[in-house]
């Protein structure tokens, strides 16, 4: 539903967000050189299946996005940014028509799928056809992000045009999504589950053998349309869950890189053990752990309690702490950090949980506490069974409560269980997230919507002004008043009410061999994973 | 003895039955399901349409009645079905695992037999002396530590020494290649976690052949030949040892059938391709057909190690037979 | 029948101290089984170090000391500080607590589960004893470790939970060793005496069976409490034992050793030590309990 409001607006937040500053991405000023196989740990068991229209986890995104295409993307020289999406399988990025209701895609000619056959318009329009509105049967997991999109057809061998029912800048960045792989329409047509276990696409790289749940391979696509790309002559993808393996791995030169995260830990032990011949690149991550009170439950129906567990945390202090040990850093309100639509530090400090000074704030905890009857309240925290960062942020949270009379103990839940508890309001308190790939504040604020609009909510509350503030601030065309409107949204939600508690933003930190060159950092660990513009100094 | 192989033999359906009804249960008990852990692993949005497509693809909106038939007909014919997370064939799924982890359970073994017999006869023969007292403290403290710690040092400190050594940083294979294929490789790979877990099952062993021994020691017949002056050596390996080793082997079958639960952790800490590593990803993943199969795999061995062994001891032992 | 004559009582009173092992004393212990004493000797530090955590430990186990995180030992941290900067030695002070509670419980409830139900299926055989163990058998068939996180996953992590789970496959091993000791004390012609002389089930349970089961169920105890403070370090390995801010020795081990095994080792060190020497120590004490109480094991 969210979609469908930001849809309504017909406004995209893509417009009005700079490029991110801190990517400490190093250019690779060197010529590339052909050749080699790069090794990379997957931080996963398995991915459930290859079907990117079907599946939302990275595990399928780092494993088999090298063997598709896509249509459009976010620039791979310059993934940082969120404003630059380039074309993949296209000519040129198109402008709108008809009103803003219409987009033409001209498709590259001379692009052939692996086994040979070549790659037309009509390829295109059916694979985004599965992805917009799945056949009876088939589920696509973004089927929602295409409210907007009435219907795409291949109006000849190089056209895909795509016809939307209302005018929206929302579209361009969500057909950036790194799931929508291009898939061959005969197969399709025959057997719509086929990409479920079959892999046979466009892409740098061409399928070259699976272990099940062990390792993933490819090698070069001499026909690649890129010319000159991929460098290098193939890949292994190696799955494996425990991190300790991992960072195993790197350091004995098993592995080059894993594309997730590690925490500061492994960092800091590759760094100090291999010195150079590791390279570090750091990006805020456009993910955050939330803390998310059930309104349902006593006595965080009042809102008095909630403040109060807002200003017993010190994220100023806290987050450079916790910065060395887990992957967060960024202390920011509701919007990504680094985007001119994010509150600077002197906007956030005039919000609960951001005071300046901590004791004057706890205090005001406390007094609101006693006021509210809850003077040495005992509650249970539900968390994830994921260690980093959501059971460290725990650890931290519950001793700044602790400093407040709050006695908190934690419940962790593995992520079936974990999801189940959420969606049937089932705890007291929650460590919540939000993750997204392509950064879109507008949209990306949505998980603070009651859960009647955006179904990823588990508050458990109903907020008829919430929602009008955000419809108010979509509809709003002018940047800076659309700014200022963020800003009173923001001050509802995390001051006013305390909807939900915002902890400090994640960091992605990869180390990666030096050796590995032209693999740059992005907000999101889905994108640009294609791996075709990666190459071996070796 | 005909009617006890009968009896015997008929108490293995119940076992299978029950335990076939408990992971049934056990797994549907746990909150969510594997639809949902599937569509929100990635934090995305779970469209209830979606929900409920994947309900009906996997046969989890019939009712639990005929799910549960179906599972235990199927376990009948040996057809496990299709893992629910990838879609494979269950036997695929186990096939593509079974090789490491039964090199690995069997490598354990061996390590633990060759330490573990020797020892703990040396250990029983000399009670009580500083020898006995040595290798008792070895054994339990091979009980003692939790595996997975003693996986993460044994890798760190191969680690740490090839480093300090050669000059870069040296660690056991992280892909698995078959033994035929590439025997050095495939061995390096898995002797460190064979000794890891054959040191816990060698003190297991060590232990029962320890007290097995002891008690044979003080049989009468062991008095007897003394007092008939046969070589101590030879009382030692015809006699005392050859009647010992029986609970030793009984335990040893046993502990096999555990091991393969038992490799869960090392599994995890060697990043080893295996069952254990598969049973761990299948409960989290509530793979229902998977985790199923799995469980109706290992009880099914263990029930099968207990039988013959039941049926061995009755052959042996007369008082069972007729009793 | 319920009129009992006292000579009757006592008499099989009297009859049924007679298969208990002779007392010795501690000195005697001691000087017997040395190993058994360094194990007496590590639980009673542990049993100390546990009950009174409150007077040994220097510093609050889980207020965070960020200007002191990942800290060597020292002598203002004997053990060093763990990523929070909370002072190690502290943690693993109260972690003998909550090593305690979990390890005693779990023995206790499992054990006395099984005690009851081994004792109720030798005395009363038949087809109670049938379905007992089949029951039994599905339990101990059943693999542990995929049983505890599923009994994880229903009701959630938390000391209670991770007791249930680990509390269950201790039962059946339990139950079977008790009966088989005491379906053998069953044919003892004092029991048929006992019945003889008209006594309920309970008495004839309580004053007779269960004493002479009592040796090899002790045995089993000391083990138990050894395994399940194991069993909680595996579970905090896959992320499901007891759970931050708690002082628990597994999830300080596997915080340590999956992430500063390398940069900062002594967070998994002492951790892992306190197991290994506690379940050491447990099981040395349980030997030699077992050499003591079993004449047939004693020196020649």
């Amino acid at each position: 539903m969210i979609r469908t409001l930001l849809a309504a607006a017909g406004l995209g937040a893509a417009l009005c967000i700079a490029p991110l500053t801190n990517a400490a991405a190093p250019a690779a000023a060197d010529t590339p050189k052909r050749g080699g196989i790069l090794t990379f740990m997957i931080p996963a068991d398995a991915p459930p299946s290859f079907d990117g229209h079907r599946e939302t986890t990275y595990a399928t995104v780092h494993a088999v996005a090298p063997f598709y295409s896509v249509l459009i993307r976010i620039n791979p020289d310059n993934p940082s940014s969120t404003t630059d999406f380039v074309c993949d399988l296209c000519t040129e990025m198109p402008t709108p028509t008809d009103g803003g209701k219409t987009y033409t895609f001209k498709i590259r000619e001379g692009v052939t799928f692996h086994d040979g056959s070549p790659l037309t318009a009509a390829d295109v329009a059916a694979s985004w056809q599965e992805i917009i509105h799945p056949r009876e049967g088939m589920s696509s997991a973004r089927e929602s992000y295409f409210i907007m999109v009435d219907k795409v057809e291949a109006s000849d061998a190089t056209t895909v045009v795509f016809r939307l029912k209302f005018a929206t800048n929302a579209f361009l960045p969500s057909l950036a999504d790194p799931f929508a792989w291009i898939y061959k329409k005969e197969i399709l047509d025959k057997d719509p589950r086929w990409f479920e276990k079959n892999i046979m696409g466009s892409g740098p790289f061409k399928f070259a053998g699976y272990e099940i749940g062990q390792s993933i391979k490819g090698v070069r696509n001499p026909d690649y349309y890129h010319k000159g790309r991929p460098y290098l002559d193939g890949f292994i993808g190696i799955f494996a869950a425990k991190q300790a393996v991992r960072v195993d791995a790197i350091r004995a030169d098993r592995a080059a890189v894993e594309f997730r995260g590690l925490p500061p830990s492994a960092r800091d032990e590759l760094v100090r053990e291999l010195g150079d011949q590791i390279t570090v690149q750091t990006s805020d991550w456009n993910c955050g752990n939330l803390v998310t009170p059930n309104h349902k439950r006593k006595p965080f129906d009042d809102v008095r309690v909630r403040r109060a567990l807002a200003l017993a945390i010190d994220s100023w202090h806290g987050a450079p702490a916790l910065a060395k040990i887990a992957t967060v850093h960024t202390v920011a309100g509701i919007v990504f950090p680094g985007s001119p639509l994010a509150a600077t530090k002197e906007e956030l400090q005039t919000l609960a949980g951001f005071w300046p000074d901590i004791g004057k704030s706890r205090e005001e905890a406390k007094r609101l506490l006693k006021e509210a009857g809850a003077e040495g309240l005992k509650f249970e925290l539900m968390n994830r069974n994921v260690d980093q960062p959501y059971k460290y942020v725990a650890t931290w949270l519950i001793d700044e409560w602790s400093k407040v009379g709050l006695q908190v103990t934690q419940r962790v839940l593995p992520t079936g269980p974990f999801f189940d508890a959420l969606r049937h309001g089932t705890f007291d308190v929650t460590v919540d997230f939000n993750c997204q790939s392509v950064v879109n504040p507008l949209m990306d604020i949505g998980k603070f919507l009651p859960h009647s609009v955006y179904a990823e909510n588990y508050g458990n509350y109903d907020d008829e002004k919430e929602i009008a503030l955000y419809q108010a601030l979509l509809h709003e065309t002018d940047t800076v008043k659309q700014r200022s409107m963020i800003r009173e949204f923001e001050k509802y939600v995390l001051d006013t009410q305390v909807h939900m508690l915002m902890t400090p933003w994640w960091n992605r930190i990869i180390p990666a061999r030096s050796y590995v060159k032209g693999w740059k950092i992005s907000p999101s660990h889905y994108l640009n994973q294609d791996l075709a513009n990666v190459w071996l100094d070796k | 003895m005909y009617r006890y192989i009968v009896n015997r033999v008929l108490l293995v359906i119940p076992t299978l039955v029950g335990a076939a009804a408990l992971v049934f249960v056990l797994m549907r008990l746990i909150p969510g399901d594997i639809c949902e852990v599937r569509l929100s692993s990635g934090g995305g949005s779970v469209d209830p349409r979606a929900v409920a497509l994947c309900h009906a693809e996997l046969g989890l909106d019939r009712p639990l009645i005929l799910q549960f038939l179906d599972f235990v007909w199927g376990f009948f014919r040996l057809d496990f079905g299709t893992s629910m997370w990838s879609g494979k064939p269950v036997a695929e799924e186990i096939a593509a695992r079974l090789p490491i982890s039964l090199e690995i359970a069997v490598m354990a073994t061996v390590v633990a037999i060759a330490i573990a017999v020797p020892l703990g006869t040396i250990s029983a023969l000399k009670q009580n002396s500083w020898i006995d007292h040595v290798v008792r403290t070895t054994a339990i403290a091979g009980i003692a530590t939790p595996s997975f710690w003693l996986g993460i040092v044994a890798i760190l400190a191969v680690l740490d020494i090839s480093h300090a050594v050669f000059g870069t940083p040296w660690m056991p294979p992280i892909d698995y290649v078959p033994f035929w294929q590439d025997p050095l490789r495939n061995l390096s790979m898995v002797i460190l976690p064979a000794v890891t877990v054959g040191y816990r099952y060698a003190a297991v062993t060590m232990r029962m052949t320890r007290s097995a021994m002891l008690e044979v020691l003080r049989e009468d017949y062991i008095r007897t030949a003394r007092a008939k002056g046969l070589l101590e050596r030879l009382i030692i390996n015809r006699h005392a040892l050859k009647n010992a080793l029986l609970p030793v082997v009984t335990l040893i079958g046993i502990e096999f059938a555990f091991l393969i639960g038992g490799l869960v952790v090392t599994e995890q800490v060697f990043n080893l391709n295996g069952v254990g590593r598969l049973f761990v990803l299948a409960v989290q993943n509530q793979d229902y057909t998977l985790t199923q199969a799995l469980v109706m795999l290992t009880v099914a061995v263990f029930v099968f190690a207990n039988l013959v062994v039941d049926l061995l001891y009755a052959w042996l032992d007369p008082r069972i037979r007729y009793g | 029948m319920v009129d009992l004559t006292p000579p009757c009582a006592s008499a099989v009173d009297t009859a049924a101290e007679s298969p208990r092992p002779s007392r010795e004393g501690i000195i005697g212990f001691c000087r017997r089984q040395p190993l058994g004493t360094v194990g007496l000797v590590l639980v009673l530090v542990m049993a100390v170090a546990g009950l009174s955590a409150e007077w040994i430990a220097p510093y609050n186990p889980t207020s965070n000391d960020f200007a002191a995180m990942t800290e060597p030992p020292s002598w203002a941290h004997l053990m060093g500080t763990d990523q929070f900067g909370r002072d190690l030695f502290s943690r693993i002070v109260f972690g003998a607590r909550t090593a305690l509670i979990v390890g005693f419980s779990c023995a206790i409830i499992g054990g006395g589960a099984g005690l009851v139900l081994g004792v109720a299926s030798a005395y009363f055989g038949g087809r109670l004893d049938l379905v007992l163990q089949r029951v039994m058998d599905v339990v101990m068939a059943f693999p542990l470790i995929i049983m505890a996180l599923a009994v994880i996953a229903i009701f959630g992590s938390g000391v209670y939970n991770v007791i249930v789970a680990i509390t269950i496959p201790l039962i059946p091993r339990c139950a079977r060793v008790v009966r088989s000791s005491a379906l053998a004390i069953r044919e003892v012609p004092y029991i048929d005496a006992a019945r003889a002389c008209g006594f309920g089930h309970t008495r004839i349970i309580l004053r007779h069976m269960v004493p002479n089961v009592l040796a090899p169920f002790l045995i089993m105890l000391t083990a138990f409490v050894g395994q399940a403070i194991l069993a909680e370090a595996s579970l905090s390995y896959l992320g499901l034992g007891v759970q931050e801010p708690t002082a628990a020795w597994g999830l300080m081990l596997q915080g340590g050793a999956e992430e500063y095994a390398s940069t900062a080792p002594w967070i998994a060190i002492f951790p892992g030590l306190a197991i290994a020497l506690t379940v050491f120590g447990f099981s040395l004490f349980g030997d030699a309990l077992r050499d003591a109480l079993d004449p047939k094991l004693r020196d020649r």
